[in-house]
């Protein structure tokens, strides 16, 4: 099998999600949540059976029948089985949030415990969390360009970025096409994929590199294709580990977690994916293009 | 002396893996978890009107303001911290009532009396204490004690309106309306109707702390209850813990007595960031994890490379030992750029991001310089010696299978 051969599938595959995920992010866009967009959550423990109905029907006298609910509970549970309820709407003063929970206090009898947690984000400091991520992952992006240019070339440096710009790209895809909420915990995710995914990057580039210098009559593509194959176990066996890691984490880490995980279990899939057929191939196609322009020059 | 070699190494890897027990167990007791682990509540207050020069001076003094009321309060470790030039960070970990917390700390608690006329008598300024006592129906009140400057302009008001109703306002709010039945000269007054035992207590206090200097406007809060952290927190170690035994089962059944080797590093590499994190006084929260979890990846990937490497080594007819030196030279390089690509990405996030991303990138530079240590130090040592001892003789110990000597 050649994976360089493979190269036009998965510029097809790659193209047609992130393409799917830009219609869909036009469309619908990304379900962002308070962390992005301001706003106040409540997450109350209900301690028994309701339905959003009696739930919104707590709220409407407070004026906020359009409050987005939702049930949670622990993993496994059916609709009805879920205790505690998700109350989502645009921020509020410490006082209104007060009320909301005196309300469902009166209603299903609940102690101070049960108010299980408050968030309350003013819409401009969700807009500073958007700039300060974005700002990061330049000045991160142009860092791991110097370093790479140094270490290698200017062409693997611009090909491993391009790979993490797909990885960026399929994440939001992703979460735009299941309309999974965006929050914080999302950056980090992102964060952490783009530093794996770099980072088995560079492990194939290494190889490559260390090829071409015993170079000597083998095409350029041939080089590639066995720098992926001598590091493909190596590939598989750290994206098992870290996937095992990761999907433990998802089944049984509880709420808070899960975003977080169900965003890093794409990216490393993708992470890695990306570092075999986005990555080196681009660098290929773009090495092999020069040495015709060279090879052309030089006839001329 | 060559026949010890074996009891030796296995003498050594049992004493590192006994220190580095002791050191997760320390670390489990010492480290600083963050809000979203362990509850508590995280407030971020934006100061209101502060256009003039002395605007940071105001800020400083509400955050000493504030850090008395926290206080007075009983908080553990809590962080109060200015934030740019008029933000207020509090981080309170740990706390129970949420509610009464915000409530004592965003309080500007401005006192003043006022007479029937509407005109100001005295302020909080001309207060010196202020504190719990019952009145005479024995219900809990606010004692209050003047300072000479007020004792005066209270007698006066006192003979100006006797017999009629002084205000006592908190900011905008009538707490209390006496009616003043004889002339107080010695300074002490009783604020009746505040409520119960706690709320009497909470209002004493604020009185006491005085009123803070600027307006605060809370611009983000983040309350984490308890049951809520402790839940986060078990599933969180839980889990870690479920999905390390798995990775190290993993790397045990392809990796064979190389990866027993990998299992020992990566257990020192855990004991060591744990370790680092705690002496450092760092503050773990969930992006902290997302770093670590990152950085636990990179580690085993580490072993993962050297042992390709010695595997390439071996196919290719080396023996054991040159199979390991050379299986290494080749690694390290991969290592060395794949780690720095990373760390060059956390150090800009250190430097440049605050808060959250900040944990986030604290736990992930330190996870890869140390596992950068382990992997290249540890690992290294441990397949030598093993090697050395004749331990890893055949091939199969690289879980390299079908080759044969």
């Amino acid at each position: 099998m050649s994976f360089v051969a493979l190269r036009k599938y998965a510029f097809i595959f790659s193209a047609v999600l992130i393409i799917a995920g830009v219609i869909s992010m036009s469309l619908r866009g990304l379900n962002f949540g308070i962390d992005f967009t301001g706003g106040t959550l409540l997450h109350l423990n209900i301690r028994q059976e309701f339905t959003l109905e009696e739930a919104r029907g707590v709220l409407a006298p407070l004026g906020l029948e359009a409050a987005t609910l939702q049930k949670v509970g622990a993993e496994g549970l059916a609709e009805g089985e879920k205790l505690e309820l998700l109350i989502q709407t645009q921020q509020l003063t410490p006082a209104e949030q007060d009320d909301i929970f005196s309300a469902f206090q009166e209603k299903y009898e609940l102690t101070a415990d049960d108010l299980l947690r408050v968030e309350n984000v003013a819409p401009v400091v969700g807009g500073e969390l958007q700039r300060q991520a974005l700002i990061a992952l330049l000045l991160a992006g142009l860092g791991m360009i110097a370093y790479i240019t140094i270490r290698f070339e200017f062409r693997f440096a611009v090909s491993a970025i391009a790979a993490l710009l797909h990885d960026l790209l399929v994440m939001l895809a992703f979460f735009s096409l299941f309309q999974i909420e965006v929050n914080g915990p999302f950056i980090a995710a992102v964060l952490t994929v783009l530093g794996y995914s770099i980072n088995d990057t560079i492990v194939i580039y290494d190889r490559i590199r260390e090829n071409l210098k015993t170079r000597r009559k083998e095409q350029f593509a041939d080089v590639v294709d066995n720098s992926i194959r001598q590091s493909l176990v190596r590939a598989i066996n750290t994206s098992v580990t870290t996937l095992i890691v990761v999907v433990t984490i998802l089944v049984f880490g509880g709420i808070t977690l899960y975003p977080f995980m169900l965003a890093l279990l794409v990216g490393v899939f993708f992470g890695t994916y990306s570092s075999v057929f986005i990555a080196s191939p681009i660098w290929l196609v773009w090495k092999e293009r020069e040495m015709r322009k060279h090879l052309r020059a030089k006839s001329a | 002396m060559k026949n010890n070699r074996p009891l030796l190494l296995v003498l050594a890897v049992i004493l590192l893996l006994a220190l580095s027990a002791f050191t997760v167990d320390q670390a489990a007791q010492n480290l600083n978890l963050g809000l979203d682990l362990r509850g508590g509540v995280y407030i971020l207050y934006q100061a209101e009107e502060i256009g003039d020069a002395a605007g940071g001076d105001k800020i400083d003094r509400a955050v000493t303001i504030i850090r008395n009321r926290i206080d007075a309060l009983g908080v553990a470790n809590p962080v109060i911290q200015r934030e740019g030039t008029d933000r207020i960070r509090i981080d309170l970990p740990g706390i129970e009532d949420q509610r009464a917390a915000r409530e004592v700390i965003g309080r500007t608690a401005m006192l003043s009396f006022a007479g029937p006329d509407g005109e100001t008598i005295l302020t909080g300024a001309e207060l010196r204490n202020a504190g719990v006592t019952m009145d005479q129906f024995n219900r809990p009140a606010v004692s209050l004690d003047f300072n000479e400057e007020g004792r005066a302009k209270f007698a006066a008001a006192t003979e100006k309106f006797i017999g009629q109703i002084i205000y006592i306002y908190l900011d905008e709010e009538v707490i209390s309306a006496p009616m003043v039945e004889s002339i107080i000269t010695d300074g002490n007054a009783i604020i009746t109707g505040a409520g119960t035992m706690d709320e009497a207590a909470n209002l004493a206090l604020m009185l006491r702390s005085g009123a803070l200097p600027v307006r605060l406007v809370e611009l983000e809060t983040r309350g984490v209850g308890p049951q809520l952290g402790q839940d986060s927190m078990t599933r969180s170690v839980r889990a870690g813990i479920a999905g390390l035994s798995l990775v190290l089962l993993f790397m045990l059944i392809y990796y064979r007595g190389f990866g027993v080797v990998a299992n020992v590093s990566l257990i020192v590499y855990l004991a060591l960031v744990l370790g680092l994190l705690t002496a450092i006084n760092a503050t773990l929260t969930l992006f902290g994890i997302a770093g670590l979890i990152l950085s636990v990846g990179m580690a085993i990937d580490a072993n993962v490379i050297i042992f390709e490497r010695v595997k390439e080594e071996l196919r290719s007819g080396r023996t054991m030992r040159t199979s390991i030196e050379a299986g290494f030279q080749r690694a390290f390089r991969s290592i060395l750029d794949s780690n720095v690509t990373t760390l060059i990405a956390a150090a800009v996030l250190f430097s440049f991001a605050t808060g959250q991303v900040r944990g986030f990138a604290i736990t992930l530079s330190i996870g890869i310089l140390v596992s950068m240590a382990t992997s290249i130090l540890l690992t290294r040592f441990l397949l030598r010696q093993a090697a050395r001892a004749s331990l890893f003789r055949a091939p199969e110990n690289a879980g390299l299978r079908g080759v044969s000597k």
